[in-house]
């Protein structure tokens, strides 16, 4: 119930509008159909444009075409939102559409709509072109603007980047010199009325892995973005982060009481992030020879699994204090002190790969024979800080392993004395919480129970919380979350460019050590990785978790 | 894996559910709630599948209660389904004679622990569902007005006995147009000083949606009729224009700004189902549905009475925003006079709308909406 207080004022009613000619009287304050109690209403994206480049890419056609359609779907994004395609292709818009049509049939998660469809197609629009041509993209602001006019966009584009970061400079050049990435020289379609365009409309750009390939590549991506966009309008995308387990993990640490007083050196042994891929590199073989695992994967998504392993509590859910805490933590990481003993590095040789015979990495078509590419890297990380000091963070991941696998385990010291005898015992392992991150998404804890029977034995039993099957239905997929936020403008779940520096700095050296001394270690295709990294656990007492 | 079990007890229900499970293996542990389903012998199919629909979303353990011949023997008759229709747990309850009177007696041994309890009544609600015996072992109670016989009445009789806690479908029927309309309010636009929400003439979907806009916003709010189906048209006159929304097929609705090109967006109705399913991820009570409720049933209502076809909702100062002197004018004159302009336009327009219209199902679940 609202006090009477709130209501009276007659003309407290927020400064007058800039606009000099008599605008009406703009309602700018709050929505009053929103209410934070209210929350069957889902956050939904302002009017917009998404301009998408590579959009003939694996990832468009997979991910992002699909996630566009779920958010149709799920009534999340707005009505006017226009989606343009930009390609070398010679196409229509109905070329674009019938590609988005596809896509959409084939990958997307939600059932298919013709009413949603017409909505989304409706908005789809195509420029073909190269990237240096300028008059293609004087074609792709024509196209934009005119958008504004028939559908009432706002004047509000989104630029995803779904091309190598090769391009990036000559794009983000072709979007200053057409205007499109200036929003201030932005002017509403005639006709419409002033309070459509009162508000400055915005201008994001939204960029994939990799975000260089170390730290000097990375600034320099880095400065040629911000030549034209603003940091808080650069949204880098690590689709784990979309991900509902891994957002989970802030919710497991941070909204119960009973996890957070064991998350520390005092109970915690150590820690294993694994990433397993049964994959080879497929087509990919231009892109990763030279890029490696530890560049690929561990530079971003295991050091975010990390940090938000790690990190403590944020003093707020918002995207700086999420930020700053993951910033704090990456600035806090140890390297080991002998490279040489603390890291592995492996390279799948040919091999039994879930029942087929697949070749090794020198044999992959575009793959130089004497290749010093890494398929797999293991590396022991500590964190600097009271409650990590001692407690090792081993990162992991690999190509053509056994299985698909990712998760987050953290495994418990044992107990520091036991009352039974030491057979009764025997079978008992360390305590331990697995985050699942996929497949099969939940949370696992590990702890010793009786075995049912006369004597006294105590065995290693799981306690699961499962996500379950048929929650994906609903629990949307990470690019469609993703996404959604970069209409919105909703940044926590985007690195940021400090996070990125900092964790080129954690490899670089790692990386600099490998080029010169350290030949990627061969293992058999479908093997659990390089010897050399269960070599290095061996040392430490400890065992890698079977994948 | 089914069991039968003819004139039973509840003991016996729970010794067979937990030989069921244990001969599953261990199924169905995760179970996040209880739902228990009120419903008749004609209504149980539909209703115990959507249930079971929605349990695949949320785990749980659903307990149907069919109600017979009340001056039979004293019976209880129970058909336990474990692993068959999704993660959880289906037990269909037959009580015959006395024992229909003290259903929460058998419901209470098995209900799951630890986890929330949610009645359902798929079919006509109880006077106070907060009262009733299955009402009352549960923290969230769920209606269908739209249901009733007398759908106004239903509503009515919701508003008086409103306790926190209780949800109707009229209202969860209403998400996706609460979610295109505040979509629409997101952005820069006009003040707005009345407006108006055309529905099928019993569909309490309408009256609620006019009730909680009136709330909200604070402007008076008419409630007028339309051929269907559902929810047709909402209206807003702005001090520079209109902002529409209509639907008049059902499924895709046409979002219209004085000023600028009309945009559709796709705006369909849901199933029993998904109704159920957005009931169940909230499982605390609903304070703006409770305030909606209210006010619609208020002396705000400056109507010729429950049954009259159309009526208005005097508007009063929003939650959350300041109302302008001019809004305030507007509400006053609004309670006397309705403004008959606009609602004659707007009826006329929705009928030219309705006559082309073919192959529209009428499911009554759906066309409610």
């Amino acid at each position: 119930m609202v006090s009477e207080s709130l209501t009276s004022a007659p003309g407290d009613h927020g400064p007058a509008p800039a606009s000099p000619a008599a605008a009406p009287d703009v309602q700018m304050l709050t929505n009053p159909l929103r209410d934070p109690r209210d929350r069957r209403i889902p956050r939904v994206a302002g009017p917009c444009v998404l301009v998408m480049f590579g959009v003939t890419g694996d990832l468009a056609r997979k991910k992002l075409l699909p996630a566009i359609y779920d958010l149709a779907n799920r009534g999340l994004l707005p009505p006017g939102f226009s989606l343009v395609g930009f390609a070398r292709r010679d196409w229509e818009d109905e070329d674009f559409a019938q590609l988005t049509y596809e896509a959409v049939k084939q990958h997307a998660r939600t059932p298919f709509r013709d009413t949603v469809w017409r909505q989304v197609s409706e908005g789809v629009r195509f420029v073909p072109g190269d990237f240096g041509d300028d008059a293609a993209f004087d074609s792709l602001a024509e196209t934009v603007r005119s958008l504004d006019a028939e559908r009432s966009t706002g004047g509000n584009y989104a630029f995803y980047l779904s091309i190598p970061p090769k391009a990036f400079p000559v794009v983000v050049k072709q979007l200053r010199r057409s205007g499109l990435s200036d929003p201030d020289t932005w002017v509403p379609p005639e006709g419409h009325h002033p309070w459509a365009g009162d508000r400055r409309p915005w201008r994001r750009v939204v960029i994939e892995k990799p975000f260089g390939h170390d730290l000097k590549s990375a600034r320099e991506l880095n400065d040629t973005l911000n030549e034209v966009f603003p940091p808080e309008s650069v949204f880098r995308i690590d689709h784990y982060l979309g991900k509902e387990t891994v957002q989970n993990i802030l919710a497991l640490r941070f909204a119960n009481t009973m996890y957070e007083p064991i998350w520390s050196r005092g109970f915690v042994d150590h820690v294993q992030i694994s990433m397993a891929e049964d994959i080879g590199i497929g087509g990919r073989a231009g892109y990763y020879d030279g890029i490696g695992a530890a560049r690929d994967v561990i530079q971003n998504h295991l050091l975010q699994l990390l940090a938000l392993t790690a990190m403590e509590e944020p003093v707020a859910f918002d995207a700086d204090s999420l930020r700053a805490e993951k910033e704090k933590v990456l600035s806090a990481v140890r390297l080991p002190a002998d490279l040489a003993t603390g890291t592995a590095r492996g390279q799948y040789a040919a091999g039994w790969q879930g029942g087929e015979e697949v070749r090794g990495y020198l044999e992959e078509e575009g793959i130089s024979p004497d290749s010093r590419t890494e398929t797999y890297a293991a590396v022991r990380l500590g964190v600097g800080t009271r409650r990590w000091a001692g407690v090792p963070f081993y990162l992991r991941t690999g190509k053509r392993l056994p299985r698909r696998m990712t998760e987050i385990a953290l495994i418990f010291q044992r107990a520091p004395h036991l009352p039974f005898s030491a057979t009764d015992t025997k079978e008992l392992g360390q305590n331990a919480l697995v985050i699942r991150v996929q497949p099969d998404e939940g949370v696992t804890v590990r702890f010793g129970s009786k075995v049912p029977g006369s004597a006294m034995e105590v065995r290693d039993v799981n306690m699961d919380f499962a996500y379950g099957e048929s929650f994906t239905e609903s629990s949307p997929e990470a690019y469609e979350r993703l996404l959604l936020d970069v209409l919105i403008g909703d940044p926590p779940l985007f690195p940021r460019q400090e996070e990125v520096e900092l964790s080129w700095r954690i490899l670089d050296p790692i990386e600099q050590f490998w080029a010169e001394y350290l030949k990627p270690d061969p293992y058999p295709a479908g093997s659990s990785g390089a010897a050399s990294a269960d070599a290095m656990m061996a040392r430490d007492g400890r065992a890698w978790r079977r994948l | 894996m089914t069991i039968d079990l003819t004139d039973t007890s509840a003991g016996a229900i729970y010794e067979a559910l937990t030989e069921a499970r244990r001969r599953m293996g261990g199924a169905a542990l995760g179970m996040v709630l209880t739902l228990i389903v009120e419903t008749d012998e004609a209504a149980q199919y539909d209703a115990m599948r959507s249930a079971n629909q929605a349990g695949r979303e949320h785990p749980c353990r659903v307990l149907g209660v069919i109600t017979r011949r009340p001056k039979a023997e004293s019976r209880l008759d129970a058909e336990i389904r474990v692993g068959e229709t999704g993660p959880g747990e289906t037990i269909l309850l037959r009580m015959y004679g006395p024992v229909g009177q003290h259903a929460d007696s058998v419901l209470a041994p098995l209900l799951v622990p630890d986890v929330p309890v949610v009645t359902w009544w798929p079919g006509q609600a109880p006077a106070v569902p907060s009262e009733s015996p299955l009402g009352v072992l549960a923290q969230r109670r769920v209606t269908d007005s739209a249901s009733g016989d007398t759908v106004r009445g239903v509503l009515a009789s919701l508003a008086g006995s409103y306790e926190p806690g209780d949800t109707d479908f009229a209202w969860t029927r209403l998400t996706p147009w609460r979610t295109l309309l505040a979509a629409t309010l997101d952005v820069p636009h006009p003040d707005i000083i009345r407006g108006e929400v055309l529905a099928e003439q019993d569909n309490p979907s309408g009256d609620v949606l006019a009730g909680w806009l009136s709330v909200r916003l604070g402007i008076p709010m008419r409630r007028g009729d339309s051929a269907g189906p559902g929810i047709t048209d909402v209206r807003f006159e702005t001090s520079a224009g209109e902002i529409s929304i209509a639907r008049h097929d059902g499924r895709t609705a046409t979002l219209s700004k004085t000023g600028e090109p009309d945009r559709r967006v796709a705006l369909h109705r849901r199933d029993q189902a998904e109704l159920l399913a957005e009931e169940l991820r909230r499982l605390d009570p609903d304070d703006v549905y409770g305030e909606s409720l209210a006010w619609l049933f208020s002396d705000a209502r400056a109507d010729d009475g429950p049954d009259s076809d159309t009526f208005t909702l005097s508007g009063r100062p929003a939650a959350g925003r300041q109302a302008s002197a001019e809004e305030r004018l507007a509400a006053q004159v609004e309670a006397n006079a309705p403004e008959p302009a606009l609602a004659d336009a707007a009826a006329t327009k929705a009928m030219d709308a309705n006559e082309g219209e073919t192959g529209v199902e009428a499911e009554q679940e759906i066309a409610n909406q």
